[in-house]
């Protein structure tokens, strides 16, 4: 059985509009999938709907087996032992993630408190380690709060905290969307690194095909809310099947060769400093 | 000839050290730069010297030769008209109660320099060349997609003739398809009209694809500048390699 298994999810807006349509995939134990999809796709709804965090005003519909647990309709007293040890988000603003008035460090204490009940010693070296999990100096970065820290750090810092009770199923949404490129190359690093040592399984969520190819093995191609093709990361981007994923495959690649053929110093005015 | 150019311009907070440090750059007719670098390396602040919203605590700021005196209202008047700007964030840019052919024709009243008749045909002129259709000046804001009004706003920048456009992160908001759309728009304005384009961006991927030369800004310094293939395909310092080996690639 799939760790996490969506079959005909549908969100729908209290007004009748339709954010998520007939929606089924599956994520197996220590397997990588990544959704992908532009502004209004429906990719964020669904890692929402996922682990039971919809809004109230947003409808689910169809079945979310989460660790065979249904999510969909379950009361929250249901999900909450399920977050955290099942599964975990990071979101695209740590900001939001991240209570601005309490320190880092307790931050990630409270999790590891309330799943694994440490406290005293036990638990300060926990926090240590969990900072250490994600390549921050420990010591000075618990006694942080969050607007102390750059874009980076406290996505790192988000990171410990969704990593802190050791989820079987990391959920990351566009993690990286925020951050400066060579940032966003580090914390991919980090991703890449932690999920393979803890043997978890990702779900990988972004509009940026070159990154979701990055980190996941198989894809899910969302447009307005509809999955209009699944496969193997190298299959869907060397030979989409469907307009919309080939409209958006022939967009990334047109961008992703302007790189190799941008133009060199011969015709540009003024350059000429070749080396 | 240059049209809008920095020499040696620094520029320093009250209290503090200088956030931008001796840049120097020339933009001339029908010539495009990228401005690359990341947070905190001073594109902002390098936009608003060239935009003349603060002076420069040493070095200058020329436009057409001269050097930029805020308080000389001719100049500067001339200076708005030739010198405009595109933002980053097409939702928070155009004011969401006006029409699109009120919104695109305020540079045209803020500078006096249509109205009536002529207004109205200079902006039919901007937003056709945008590539949006006539039956938009009638709608407003909301009913245009991200790309749309991204358009919206271009075409509000180039209602008055301006020989050189600022772009701050234009498409960093957008999905990839539009995104490719706006910066087709902007290419073909650089290349009709002979519209100099300067874009600032995070992204080297949309400067490969729009800007001739590049210029890498890190800590508020010129770290290096060259020909955009040229830093892509062999950047000479550690931290456009940096960059550069960062960019996520297709496989």
């Amino acid at each position: 059985m799939s760790l996490l298994e969506v079959a005909g999810l549908s969100v729908r807006t209290r007004d009748g509009a339709l954010l998520v349509h007939d929606l089924s995939f599956s994520v197996d134990a220590g397997e990588r999938v990544g959704l992908i999809g532009e502004s209004g796709s429906g990719k964020s709804v669904t890692s929402l709907a996922v682990t039971g965090l919809l809004d109230a005003g947003l409808d689910a519909r169809g079945s979310v087996l989460l660790d065979g647990h249904q999510i969909v309709g379950a009361p929250d007293r249901m999900l909450r032992p399920l977050r955290g040890p099942c599964a975990s988000i990071v979101f695209q603003e740590p900001l939001t993630a991240l209570d601005p008035l309490m320190r880092v460090g307790r931050q990630i204490a409270e999790p590891i408190t309330r799943h694994r009940g440490l406290r005293g010693r036990d638990l300060t070296r926990a926090v240590a380690e969990a900072l250490d999990a994600v390549a921050l100096p420990g010591e000075r970065i618990a006694r942080s709060y969050p607007h102390e820290l750059s874009g980076g750090q406290r996505q790192r810092v988000a990171i410990a905290i969704a990593l802190a009770a050791h989820p079987r199923l990391l959920i990351a949404d566009e993690p990286t969307t925020a951050l400066d490129v060579t940032v966003q190359n580090e914390i991919l690093d980090l991703l890449d690194h932690l999920v393979a040592e803890r043997d978890m399984a990702l779900l990988f969520i972004s509009h940026d095909l070159a990154v979701v190819s990055r980190m996941a093995q198989r894809v899910t191609v969302l447009e307005k809310g509809v999955a209009v093709e699944s496969g193997s990361v190298g299959d869907v981007i060397a030979a989409p099947a469907h307009a919309y994923t080939q409209r958006l495959v022939a967009s990334a690649r047109l961008l992703d060769d302007a790189l190799d053929s941008a133009p060199s110093s011969s015709n540009s005015p003024g350059g000429g400093d070749d080396a | 000839m240059s049209l809008l150019e920095l020499q040696g311009a620094s520029f320093a907070y009250r209290r503090g050290g200088p956030v931008v440090h001796d840049v120097s750059l020339s933009l001339g007719a029908g010539e495009s730069i990228g401005l690359v670098g990341e947070s905190g390396a001073g594109k902002s602040t390098i936009l608003s010297l060239l935009l003349g919203l603060s002076a420069p605590t040493s070095g200058e700021v020329l436009f057409d030769g001269i050097p930029l005196a805020r308080r000389d209202r001719t100049l500067m008047r001339r200076f708005r008209s030739s010198v405009q700007t595109v933002f980053q964030d097409p939702y928070s840019s155009l004011d969401p109660r006006q029409r699109i052919d009120r919104i695109v024709a305020e540079p045209l009243r803020s500078l006096g320099i249509a109205t009536g008749d002529d207004a109205l045909e200079r902006v039919a002129e901007a937003v056709a060349s945008v590539g949006l259709e006539r039956d938009a000046l009638r709608r407003f804001p909301h009913e245009f997609s991200g790309g749309q009004r991204q358009r919206i706003a271009i075409a509000r920048a180039i209602v008055c003739r301006p020989k050189v456009l600022l772009a701050d992160e234009p498409v960093s908001g957008l999905d990839v398809t539009t995104r490719i759309q706006v910066i087709d728009v902007l290419r073909r304005l650089r290349d009709e009209t002979g519209l100099a384009l300067l874009m600032v961006s995070h992204d080297f991927t949309s400067v490969a694809a729009l800007c001739e030369r590049t210029v890498v800004l890190k800590d508020g310094r010129v770290v290096e500048e060259g020909a955009t293939g040229s830093i892509l395909s062999s950047p000479t310092t550690d931290y456009a390699r940096s960059l550069v080996a960062a960019i996520p690639r297709l496989p």
